[in-house]
């Protein structure tokens, strides 16, 4: 394999804290250098110039489908809609048929991966089997067959005891565990957040203390086992505060949220439309504000975007029998732009710590710099690209965006694995 | 001309208006008789029940005859969708038959707001699970018009189970845009403090006498124990706190109206003696669902 250099772009690089104009010199997989003004014999030129030149964008949760659902996504599918959000890492959770609660499954999704994926694909393993909340998992055989974390996501373990055993033993096999934060019996039925708009729309409610009891609980098991804990899509003010509270008093503790929990409340969705449908459901105004503040304040480590593709007519139906769930691969850093970066809220450095360290500090992975002798995968940004959304034109099998046919100001461009390109931005 | 009538909320208040004041016109004369008419001759409507009903199904379907149209019955268990047919399929279908309208109750809140954004054929709302009623506001509205001058300053009490209830939802919109000064009463669980919030003058109540106090009317609600998913209430202490007997009608004013949607429990949520008394317009509702159902046919069709 040749050289690479992509030239002439602003380089922010959180991990070195590195912010100037700079090239960087790949050769075959790798980073060689980075450094103003490299110039080298034969090597191929991407111009980077206007652009943000990043390490490689990481999604701590998404859901590729297969093995079980290969008409909703695939592992193929859903790789080359994390590229074209500029994505080069993506979490898969457990949740496939069969849930990923075995090696062999692990295996399966790795190999799949291997042949298929555009971008590097991590399996996350279930915390009990099948993500029924009762028996535990095999979590060390699973950690060897290459899972990053354990999740039960879409099923909390409502179990404290099953919970913390959980925890001991993944912290024993140095594995973070992450948890959808939700007591069932609080939600049970509930179709939106709980509040005015659901009460108008006639809806059955998903109240916020249903995520905050379960943070609470958690926390508790955390300090007592000293897990590393990590609160998968939170949604709440109240969730929020906890594990500020957690971070103060040094526990390992760290949490994700998803664009549309920063970008749409419950009052805006469209009512009884399912794209608009998602557990956590989209919050009132004041949720909104503090997770908005949680990402400029530093509590917030990552952004994921909980990509759950679903069918066509899976979500062509009444409201209440529309499963729950939406893509966001593609639109992920374009919805960062617009409501935190454009109104000034955090700067190009926190946007790009918040898909690359954070999550990567998240889970213990080896990623997120641009440093010689790093893989060389990295996301190239134009913040002020402005285009639109068509769902109709994703690379994901699933349609089921909140954010079909809108206008955003920042966009990922290009998307290099491995020195690779593996995506560019075709159209404005 | 409307297209279909999914809800109250979006209604303006002068279609409310015209409705009402047509509903008037088919209302039965001094010997009770009807003038005829025949403003859907050649029209076919649709009433699709894909949920119980008696009073609604059986008033849409004489207020169809009664303006000389076509109305084709089809409920949950013998249509296509005990078969495993979807909702959107099952409309699509019915669709290409080209009725002139729909007219349906489901048991999901909002499936007529969904299929109207996929079907041309108009949809009338007639009861989506805990969402609207949107005719059964509009005979409450007629009947409280038929005893008082207007809607404005009165003070009505809405008790019972209102989380549940499409009934309440509909007349808290309409009331509201008539600056009605609404009270949703009824055991806390059914009354979230967020339904205060669902349209300008309505407050929340927990105490029954307070609530009734003053009132120009008392709409009672059943207590809906079919959507209710787990127990939210003690039951056997409701009708003591919450059931409307003869010492209530004393808080209220003198001419104060009882009404209820149907169908009544004795004895759960009223007692037989005031629901058959002298102050409740309970039957009167009823004849007033086929004049008002004939308007908005009407007004959809005609």
């Amino acid at each position: 394999m040749g050289k690479l250099i992509i030239k002439n772009g602003r380089v922010i690089d959180p991990a070195t804290r590195r912010d100037e104009t700079a090239d960087l010199l790949i050769e075959g997989f790798h980073i060689e250098a980075v450094e103003p003004n490299i110039e080298v014999e034969g090597a191929r030129v991407y111009d980077a110039a206007g652009k943000i030149v990043a390490p490689g964008f990481i999604d701590l949760h998404v859901h590729l489908r297969e093995p079980g659902l290969p008409h909703a996504e695939t592992i193929e599918t859903g790789a080359r809609a994390a590229a074209a959000g500029g994505f080069t890492r993506i979490c898969c959770m457990p949740n496939t048929q069969p849930v990923n609660d075995s090696a062999t499954v692990t295996g399966y999704i790795l190999e799949k991966a291997r042949q298929s994926a555009v971008v590097k694909v991590h399996p996350i393993g279930a915390i009990t089997q099948g993500s029924k909340g009762e028996e535990l998992a095999p979590i060390g055989t699973l950690k060897r067959a290459g899972v990053v974390a354990i999740s039960d996501d879409g099923m909390p373990v409502m179990n404290a005891r099953v919970m913390r055993r959980a925890m001991e033993l993944a912290r024993s096999f140095g594995l973070t565990v992450v948890q959808h934060c939700e007591d069932l019996h609080l939600s049970s039925g509930g179709d939106m957040h709980e509040g005015v708009a659901s009460c108008r729309r006639g809806l059955r409610g998903i109240p916020a203390c249903s995520e905050d009891v379960m943070v609470a609980r958690d926390l508790l098991l955390a300090e007592i086992t000293g897990a590393r804990y990590h609160v998968a899509h939170l949604s709440t003010k109240n969730s929020m505060a906890m594990v500020a509270f957690a971070k103060s008093r040094g526990l390992p503790v760290t949490c994700e949220v998803t664009p549309h929990h920063l970008a749409l409340t419950d009052e805006d969705s469209i009512p009884y439309d399912s794209n608009f449908k998602m557990k956590p459901p989209l919050r009132g105004r004041e949720h909104l504000e503090a997770l908005l503040e949680g990402v400029a304040d530093g509590t917030v480590d990552a952004v994921a975007t909980d990509h759950a593709p679903h069918t066509g007519y899976q979500k062509m139906q009444e409201f209440e029998r529309c499963p729950f769930g939406v893509i966001g691969l593609e639109t992920a850093v374009a919805v960062v732009f617009d409501v935190l970066f454009h109104p000034g809220r955090i700067s190009l450095m926190r946007l790009v710590e918040l898909f690359t360290t954070g999550p990567a500090q998240a889970f213990g992975l080896p990623a997120g710099r641009l440093a010689p002798g790093e893989a060389a995968d990295v996301t190239i940004l134009d913040p002020e690209l402005e285009w639109t959304y068509d769902v109709n034109r994703t690379f994901s099998k699933s349609k089921n965006s909140p954010f079909d046919g809108r206008r955003f100001r920042g966009a990922a461009v290009a998307t290099f694995v491995d020195g690779q390109l593996v995506w560019e931005r075709k159209d404005g | 001309m409307i297209q279909g009538l999914l809800g109250i909320e979006d209604l303006p208040r002068e279609e409310i208006e015209a409705i009402l004041d047509r509903a008037k016109d088919f209302q039965p004369v001094g010997d009770g008789s009807f003038a005829q008419f025949d403003r859907l001759r050649g029209k076919t409507v649709v009433l699709l029940f894909l949920e119980p009903s008696t009073r609604t199904r059986t008033s849409f379907e004489i207020a169809t005859r009664r303006l000389g149209g076509d109305a084709i019955l089809i409920s949950g268990a013998g249509s296509s969708l005990s078969k495993g047919e979807s909702l959107v399929d099952t409309l699509n279908t019915l669709a290409a038959m080209r009725p002139d309208a729909i007219v349906m109750r489901h048991k999901a809140s909002g499936a007529p707001h969904f299929l109207a954004r996929h079907l041309r054929t108009p949809i009338i709302n007639a009861g989506d699970g805990t969402h609207e009623h949107p005719t059964q506001a509009l005979l409450d509205a007629r009947t409280i018009l038929d005893r008082k001058r207007s809607l404005e300053g009165l003070r009505v009490a809405i008790i019972g189970d209102i989380e549940h209830s499409r009934v309440a939802r509909s007349n808290v919109y309409l009331l509201s845009k008539f600056g009605v000064d609404i009270v949703l009463c009824g055991p806390a669980p059914l009354v979230p403090p967020e339904l205060a919030g669902i349209a300008p003058g309505v407050s929340i109540e927990y105490d029954m006498r307070k609530a009734i106090r003053g009132c120009d009317v008392i709409m009672m609600l059943r207590v809906q124990l079919e959507r209710q998913h787990e127990p939210d209430f003690p039951r056997g202490e409701y009708f003591s706190f919450y059931g409307l007997a003869p010492e209530h009608i004393e808080l209220a004013r003198p001419d104060v109206l009882v009404m209820h949607p149907g169908p009544i429990n004795r004895g759960r949520e009223i007692s037989s003696e005031v629901a058959d008394s002298q102050r409740s317009v309970i039957l009167n509702q009823v004849e007033n669902g086929v004049a008002v159902r004939m308007a908005v046919l009407e007004r959809v069709l005609g």
